[in-house]
């Protein structure tokens, strides 16, 4: 069982693409579209090296958001949620570390495989960091409107 | 969007935000983490703004930066996904007619795949990975270096697949040789070490003071076949490294040099073979810095047509000279220095920039091209003139069969004159065709050795 709602981690699982929000050192909201990966219980994002600014905010200011609202990277599901957590980075092997979470990277973007095969084409590429979201709050819109509420759930609420 | 991947327009950012169906709203909460809703914004790119409807059961702060943020990405299944574009407007918000919310915009920041292709982003990024492992390294007190397997890495380094630009010319002097009658197994062997050693001291020494020139760090469109290995753009070997790496292919190429000089001595040899250091070094090396001042393809021609072609002939004859390896080796020159020339182009601009006066940047591009059809017909005629003066074996003509080749380079190269990754695919044609035409002319020389061994009655050259 995980720790998100049901209906947030279905879109998870299908996302493609969503969108992590986090801050940096003057305060101001930063978005980058990452690929999100989750393992039932955190969600993880792989960030390469050479786009490694955010890195830079999260060792700064774990507090993240994550918003999947993009009804084509989705599947065309219509529900859009955002999940609020701490992040940290892990990186005590850049090089290799991250491959881990490559059969769930995979099922999500298949030609990766290929891709990491011809890593001596694009090396910095695949020196990576892996962000560890532990979800702290759910907001989940069932029917995409900002114009409703979102239902809120708080994460431990969902476990328990 | 600039090129850059920095800051870009605000007018520019809300002309590009428009265009997505629907918005990521971002802004900081009072416990200090984002919040994001989608939203589907009015926007007003003339404006300077966007205005939305608020969004029920959450409040958009006035006292602080809100994000408006596109996303776009196009499914692939079976492959992942493509067309991959965002865009992020920040500014602050303030109440508007209807109750709907009014973000002014006075930052923007995005990239679009489409405008600035992946490779070239990620090149213009590699500066923030190096600060990266900086940081790390400077975290953890020991250096954290990217990495590549040795065998990739040796590869990358030496960029050993352009070693046919050596093997090709070599074989053929050594065939023509043998046609002559001279052939020596050991010598032949040690000529093509000696002469892949210089190649490779050649690559990586490039490297090297194009490093030190600034040429590499300029180029920002660096593909395959060109734009150098980038190992220490990539801070995966050091330029120490790499000079040391360089120094060793030459010292051991000079090694090989002695034996040969002291196994097949000859003051032509001798020449040759200074002639071939000093041109491989001079290549790029200070003070000579040839292709910084144009003449690279002249240098390319000079060291990877007749030195090496005759420098090989010369070890097999013992330094007896002919017109035949000299004369074939005017194809197989003109051909390989016009790979360097088409891998100049989309090098162009980091050149220019780096004060690497190569021909694409001094000529223009009609110049260029027709530059390339000047050497190419060139070559091909001084193989019909070689026949036809009796230097030159009929085989020798096969060589003809890779014109179709080259006139799909020459066609390729307009079109793709400033895209070039569309422009990899023409230069490996263009490698391909210095190979083809090489090892055309090589298995030229084998039927001449077996038509020598079989049927000696029948003569292959006019007159």
């Amino acid at each position: 069982m995980g720790t998100l709602p049901e209906p947030v981690e279905r879109l998870l699982d299908a996302a493609l693409v969503g969108e992590l929000s986090v801050v940096n050192a003057t305060g101001r909201p930063i978005t980058y579209p990452l690929i999100p990966l989750y393992d039932g219980e955190r969600i993880y994002l792989t960030s390469s090296v050479l786009f490694s600014r955010k890195l830079e905010h999260l060792k700064r200011d774990g507090r993240v958001a994550l918003s999947l609202t993009d009804p084509v990277a989705v599947g065309g599901r219509t529900d859009r949620a955002t999940i609020q957590g701490d992040a940290r980075v892990i990186e005590e092997d850049p090089h290799g570390g991250w491959e881990r979470l490559l059969p769930i990277w995979e099922r999500k973007e298949p030609a990766i495989v290929a891709f990491l095969k011809a890593r001596v084409a694009l090396p910095l590429f695949f020196e990576r960091s892996l962000i560890e979201i532990t979800p702290r709050r759910a907001l989940y819109w069932p029917d995409g409107q900002a114009t409703t509420a979102p239902v809120v759930t708080e994460v431990g609420e969902a476990a328990a | 969007m600039n090129r850059s991947g920095s800051p870009i327009d605000v007018q520019q950012g809300l002309e590009k935000l428009a265009m997505y169906p629907h918005h990521v709203l971002t802004w900081v909460d009072e416990a200090g983490y984002p919040v994001s809703v989608a939203v589907v914004a009015t926007v007003d790119a003339d404006g300077g703004g966007a205005t939305f409807g608020a969004p029920a059961g959450l409040s958009v702060p006035s006292d602080r930066d809100v994000s408006l943020t596109g996303s776009h990405i196009r499914p692939q299944p079976g492959y992942g996904y493509d067309e991959r574009r965002h865009v992020t407007v920040w500014g602050r918000t303030s109440a508007a007619a209807d109750g709907a919310t009014r973000l002014r915009g006075f930052h923007a920041w995005g990239w679009d795949e489409a405008e600035v292709p992946f490779f070239e982003y990620s090149e213009r990024s590699v500066g923030q990975s190096r600060r990266y492992f900086d940081a790390l390294s400077a975290e953890r007190g020991t250096p954290v270096k990217p990495r590549l397997a040795a065998g990739w890495l040796a590869l990358r380094a030496t960029r050993l697949p352009f070693l046919s630009a050596t093997i090709v010319p070599v074989l053929i002097g050594i065939a023509i040789a043998a046609t002559h009658g001279f052939f020596d197994p050991l010598t032949a062997v040690l000529t093509i070490i000696g002469a892949s050693l210089v190649q490779l001291g050649l690559n990586v020494a490039n490297d090297v003071f194009d490093a030190s020139l600034g040429a590499d760090d300029a180029n920002v469109t660096p593909t395959q076949f060109s734009g150098g290995s980038r190992v220490i753009q990539y801070g995966l070997l050091s330029r120490g490294q790499m000079a040391t790496l360089a120094i060793a292919f030459y010292l051991a190429a000079a090694a090989i040099g002695l034996v040969l000089l002291g196994l097949r001595g000859s003051t032509a040899l001798l020449v040759i073979g200074v002639l071939g250091f000093i041109v491989s070094i001079g290549y790029t090396a200070p003070p000579l810095k040839l292709v910084y001042r144009g003449l690279g393809e002249i240098a390319v021609a000079l060291g990877f047509g007749p030195l090496m072609l005759v420098g090989a002939y010369v070890v097999q004859s013992r330094g007896a000279l002919a017109w035949e390896p000299f004369v074939a080796s005017i194809p197989v020159a003109l051909l390989v220095a016009l790979i360097l020339y088409v891998n100049e182009i989309p090098d162009r601009r980091g050149d220019a920039r780096a004060g690497k006066r190569t021909l694409p940047v001094r000529l223009s591009p009609a110049a260029v091209i027709r530059g390339y059809e000047a050497a190419v017909v060139l070559a091909y005629a001084s193989i019909v003139a070689g026949f036809g003066l009796g230097v030159l074996p009929l085989p020798a003509l096969a060589v003809l069969l890779t014109i179709p080749l080259a006139r799909e380079v020459r066609q390729g190269l307009r079109p793709n004159y400033d895209n070039p990754y569309g422009l990899m695919a023409v230069m490996g044609r263009n490698i391909k065709v210095h190979a083809y035409a090489g090892l055309l002319l090589l298995a030229a020389y084998a039927v001449v050795l077996v038509a020598q061994a079989l049927a000696p009655s029948i003569d292959l050259f006019l007159g």
